[in-house]
């Protein structure tokens, strides 16, 4: 849920989305949802020549499961409010 | 998943688990993301030859199994001479 809100708070930042296929894409997230299914716009292909399936596509949908990583902009995300916040929630969780 | 919405009657581009890629006009979906694609085409890409289109008329894809979902710009996919792409076919995933 916390990595959720923080997806949020990155929309309409540029990030790139490692799938779990090697595909690398780059664009502007445009929404986020509960499963982390992830909206682009305005995508890049990595290394476009090996992989042209996509060449005519604009904006894509990403299945929250089959992303390996997300490349966040280091600027636009509060590492010190991040670790707060996952300790905060690590603890309410050890409670339970 | 409601974010589908913005792509009903629109051509889009499926990459599923397997590695294939499946343009058609999304007919409709679900909240699971099964998606009906009406007059689909399944893309082969080879090293050998061009991009070869196999017609697959009205198709059901089970959410499960999409990875990707692509709004092809028409005219900029219209442009494309399929023929001449010599490209890998795309890798299936590995969890």
């Amino acid at each position: 849920m916390l990595i959720f809100s923080v997806f949020k708070t990155l929309t309409d930042q540029q990030v790139t989305v490692e799938l779990k296929n090697d595909l690398s894409i780059t664009g502007v997230l445009k929404s986020v949802d509960q499963f982390l299914n992830i909206r682009l716009d305005n995508i890049t292909v990595l290394d476009e020549t090996r992989h042209p399936h996509m060449m005519a596509v604009k904006n894509c949908f990403i299945r929250g499961s089959v992303v390996r990583y997300v490349q966040l902009p280091a600027e636009h995300v509060d590492t010190q409010l991040l670790e707060d916040a996952t300790r905060r929630e690590a603890q309410t969780q050890t409670k339970r | 998943m409601s974010s589908l919405q913005g792509y009903v009657d629109r051509r889009v581009l499926l990459i599923l688990q397997d590695g294939r890629a499946i343009v058609g006009v999304m007919a409709g979906f679900d909240q699971k993301s099964n998606v009906v694609l009406s007059d689909s085409k399944e893309r082969v890409y080879s090293m050998e030859e061009g991009v070869e289109e196999i017609p697959l008329g009205l198709y059901l894809v089970k959410g499960d199994m999409i990875i990707l979902i692509g709004e092809l710009d028409e005219t900029l996919d219209q442009a494309v001479d399929l023929s001449s792409i010599r490209a890998e076919p795309l890798p299936p995933i590995r969890y």
